[in-house]
């Protein structure tokens, strides 16, 4: 068996932000697009780390640790967001949030 | 070695088939139950690579930070009714054929540079070798933290700051 190299996390980085952007692009319900976000966020930490363990160098977790700052700012303010829409328009739909469609 | 090789492979199934019925499932508590999995694999995958201080961070600000806030939306947001609807938009045909074509190009990219990758054979020692011996994995990120990236540090908490008042001020009834 081939030992675990930087390639393998690079691969699995990739296909967790195709997952991720499949969820973005093609959920209805908003909350799941959210959660599809961090899906995505976790592929960047991963490859992040992955580079900082080949390369010995601990500045990589250190971007990860803002990477998972920004995350929660994200999430917390997405959420608010989310609690705001349901109280104006009672759907968590998003191709129902229309008003800007032409 | 073998160990290390297991395990990536377990974390790995971990990561994706969560991820994977994250954004397939009907029920966005399901949905919610599923990412959970998938993050702490992803912890798993932390803790593969020697970061134990990401990893704790990935399981207490990820797994029990932010899904908490998911549930709490989960639960005061009414989506019994989204859960019965049809789950996926209109274009979900062209988002899977542009998905495709970034996953072609990033997959391009990935074999163009395999052989850029040398330095990424698995090295036996700790982290850098410039580094005193018998400083571990945390002490050297909050080395760095607070030595070269204290004024990003400071930055990050006034944008935690904002997000907060700007959450707050969001979900509020009247301000």
């Amino acid at each position: 068996m081939h030992p675990i190299t930087t390639v393998h996390y690079l691969a699995l980085s990739a296909a967790l932000l195709l997952i991720g952007t499949v969820g973005v692009l093609t959920r209805r319900n908003v909350v799941i697009i959210l959660m599809s976000i961090e899906l995505i966020l976790n592929a960047v930490n991963i490859n992040l780390i992955a580079f900082s363990h080949a390369l010995q160098n601990v500045n990589g977790q250190i971007f990860a640790i803002f990477v998972i700052t920004d995350a929660v700012a994200e999430a917390a303010v997405g959420l608010g967001i989310l609690i705001a829409l349901f109280r104006n328009k009672e759907t968590v739909q998003a191709d129902e949030i229309d008003l800007l469609k032409w | 070695m073998l160990t290390d090789t297991i395990l990536f492979y377990i974390f790995a199934l971990l990561v994706l088939g969560g991820a994977v019925l994250t954004i397939t499932r009907h029920s966005a508590m399901h949905a919610a139950i599923s990412l959970i999995v998938s993050l702490l694999g992803v912890a798993g995958l932390y803790l593969l690579q020697q970061a134990e201080f990401l990893f704790a961070v990935q399981i207490v600000l990820y797994v029990g930070g932010i899904m908490l806030l998911f549930l709490f939306v989960i639960m005061l947001v009414n989506l019994d009714q989204a859960a019965k609807e049809r789950q996926f938009n209109k274009q979900w045909l062209v988002a899977l054929v542009a998905v495709a074509a970034v996953g072609a190009q990033v997959a391009y990219f990935i074999h163009a540079g395999l052989d850029s990758f040398h330095f990424a054979a698995p090295l036996a020692a700790g982290m850098a070798a410039g580094t005193p011996a018998g400083l571990g994995n945390t002490e050297q990120i909050a080395d760095t933290l607070f030595g070269e990236y204290l004024l990003p540090f400071e930055i990050a908490s006034v944008l935690l700051l904002v997000a907060v008042v700007g959450s707050v001020a969001m979900a509020k009834k009247r301000i």
